[in-house]
């Protein structure tokens, strides 16, 4: 699967910790200037993957090439090549925005007109230049990502690695994030990030999909939700419990989820079943807004994808 | 259910901080058994909020009841009232599943014969059973956050808080643990969740939009899909897509542009004539424009609207 342009190959990579597989013969391939997404839950293996990507982490088994350099073999010329934003990224609290971005200017021996350049760019897009003088540790969760991404990002890196960069970020300061990502396509980085938010991962160009250690799929976000078996039937109610209990054992119907004001269904043909759902709502005397197809999300991809092996467990 | 009353009734809720005014004049009621999601971006009030309604502050100004109670009069009987589940899951990790059980038992003052008794329940309800005796720290994320939910509701009070509760947990058993929040509210608890996760938000009966201290919507998840955004929802797929957006960004009637994968999303004030307008647009300026389509906007982009005009307001004003 790997093309000439990839610039992140993983082939089966394997870490273990003890006795738990992290990550379990992982391969995908990032190819240049794209936003690739490591999405799943928490213990899917997201950060360990990014770790053993960033140098920072021995695989047990496999090989990645990160940027044309193996991460085993020449783990510091990789170092050299990406920007690595840990979970908890290393902001000095006591220090103001400005200084924090002037200390990792240093680090990576940025001339001053550059570090003025860059940082009054990403401070501007980051809708952050009016608090360059306030000290970190005062900062919003949002600000503090946003810096963050200022300071990975104050030299231009080959490849930006971000580990669930947007967790307990507001909405607003979300978009702000990503509109960022999107503008450093442009000067040709390729972008890996991880997140267990499948509604982000909708924002990615591909995304590799990780369940306990494991690749469940790796496609475009249109891709993997054309790939799910059937169609999604929403059926809005203010008595989504009695609609839900209406519905079960109805013909064709695979899945069935309460939301707040409905029922969200995956059925096998849609216009075959939307009339037949609403006979038997009405037989029944279970009053509904409405019964619509809708599309599909990454989410329902995901449990259509792990079902089996859900249903196994206890 | 034949409760008349609303289980939670805020009256004008104000509360400042020195100059600062945190709430401002929140008014909402919550019947018996409704799932209220609160959502807002970080600093908005929604914990300042919550924190009126468990009693832990005082209001500067206005009433707030929960279940029947004042909470500036009884602050300590609203506390035994209440259920509160963190996004940190507070459990002890050395403790094993029960002994966590009875901790929290024990701080809500159920005692004895009846903290066994619940302690089972609770085990039952969070499908921990055969492993009572699991030392917390070594359960999956998933059973963590049942067994917290099982220790916020151990003293069976009538009103729920969840912060962020299934963040990071996979969507199966997010789906389950939603499940059981329904059957808990068919049971006549109160829910209120307070999240900025859209994915969480779906699942409330009602939500109530927090930003800077004021309540500036609230619906269903459906009616804020279909009547709150201001204008229409386009989904654009073009190439190449920065030069595009930036082109849009600057067209008559868009109100806002964002991408999303290998598609943008934009905003306009009319649906119709900017479908036949800005594929022309794009392609006069030498760019591709493969697909056009009138989208349902999702909450994000009411939230993200909603506050972006709040914010214009606001520096309209000062």
């Amino acid at each position: 699967m790997a093309e000439d342009g990839d610039v992140i190959v993983a082939d089966g990579l394997l870490k273990r910790f003890g006795e738990v597989t992290a990550v379990d013969h992982l391969a995908f391939a990032v190819h240049r200037a794209e936003i690739f997404g490591l999405v799943g839950p928490d213990g899917a293996g997201k950060t360990t993957t990014l770790r053993m990507l960033a140098g920072v982490l021995t695989p047990d088994g496999g090989s990645a090439v990160v940027d044309g350099c193996d991460v085993r073999q020449q783990a510091e010329a990789v170092k050299g090549r990406i920007s690595y934003m840990p979970q908890r990224f290393g902001l000095y609290e006591d220090l103001s925005v400005d200084e924090n971005i002037r200390f990792y200017a240093d680090l990576f021996k940025l001339s001053r007109a550059e570090r003025e350049a860059h940082a009054a760019r990403l401070l501007a897009a980051s809708g952050m230049g009016e608090f360059r003088q306030r000290l970190a540790g005062q900062l919003s969760g949002g600000m503090k990502q946003k810096l963050g991404l200022i300071c990975a990002l104050i030299h231009t890196p080959s490849v930006l690695l971000l580990d669930e960069p947007t967790t307990g970020v507001d909405p607003v300061s979300r978009r702000d994030f990503w509109r960022i990502l999107y503008s450093l396509l442009s000067e040709h980085v390729t972008v890996l990030l991880s997140t267990s938010y499948l509604d982000e991962a909708e924002r990615c160009h591909r995304l590799a999909l990780l369940h306990k250690g494991r690749l469940l799929a790796c496609d475009t976000p249109a891709e993997l939700k054309r790939r799910l078996h059937g169609e999604v039937v929403v059926i809005t109610s203010s008595a989504p419990r009695a609609v839900r209990d209406t519905l079960a054992n109805a013909d064709g119907v695979s899945s069935r989820v309460l939301v707040g004001d409905g029922v969200h269904l995956v059925v096998d043909v849609a216009s075959r079943r939307i009339p037949e759902l609403e006979q038997r709502l009405r037989n029944a005397d279970v009053t509904f807004v409405d019964v619509a197809r809708s599309e599909p999300t990454v989410e329902d991809f995901f449990v259509s994808a792990v079902q089996p092996d859900a249903e196994a467990r206890p | 259910m034949e409760d008349a009353g609303p289980s939670v009734a805020v009256e004008n809720l104000v509360k400042r901080f020195g100059d600062f005014t945190a709430v401002d004049h929140v008014s909402f009621a919550a019947a018996r058994g409704e799932i209220m999601g609160f959502l807002g971006p970080n600093g908005a009030g929604k914990s300042t909020i919550i924190r009126m309604l468990c009693g832990l502050l005082r209001p500067t100004e206005g009433r707030a009841f929960v279940a029947g109670l004042d909470v500036a009069q009884e602050a300590e009987t609203v506390r035994q009232r209440i259920g509160y589940m963190s996004q940190k899951f507070s459990l002890y990790n050395d403790l094993s599943v029960v002994e966590n059980l009875r901790f929290f038992g024990g701080m809500y003052g159920v005692k004895g014969a009846e903290l066994r008794q619940q302690s089972e329940w609770a085990v039952e309800l969070a499908g921990l059973r055969g492993h009572e005796g699991g030392i917390t720290g070594e359960l999956s994320s998933a059973w963590k956050q049942r067994l917290a939910l099982g220790c916020a509701v151990l003293h069976h009070p009538p009103i729920l808080f969840l912060d962020e509760p299934t963040s990071g947990v996979d969507p199966i058993s997010r789906r389950q643990f939603w499940e059981l929040i329904h059957q808990m509210a068919a049971s006549g608890v109160t829910v209120f969740v307070s999240t900025h996760y859209m994915d969480e938000a779906e699942y409330c009966h009602r939500l109530a939009l927090i930003h800077r201290g004021r309540l500036v919507a609230l619906g269903t998840p459906t009616e804020l899909k279909r009547h709150a955004l201001r204008g229409g929802l386009l989904l654009v797929e073009c190439a190449p897509l920065g030069e595009a957006l930036e082109v849009l960004a600057q067209a008559p009637g868009v109100l806002e542009v964002a991408v999303f994968g290998n598609a943008l999303h934009v905003v306009v004030h009319e649906v119709a004539p900017a479908i036949d307008a800005l594929p022309r647009l794009l392609i006069a300026r030498g760019l591709g424009c493969t697909r056009i389509e009138a989208i349902m906007p999702s909450l994000e982009d009411i939230f993200v609207q909603q506050i972006g005009a709040q914010a214009a307001r606001a520096e309209a004003v000062s």
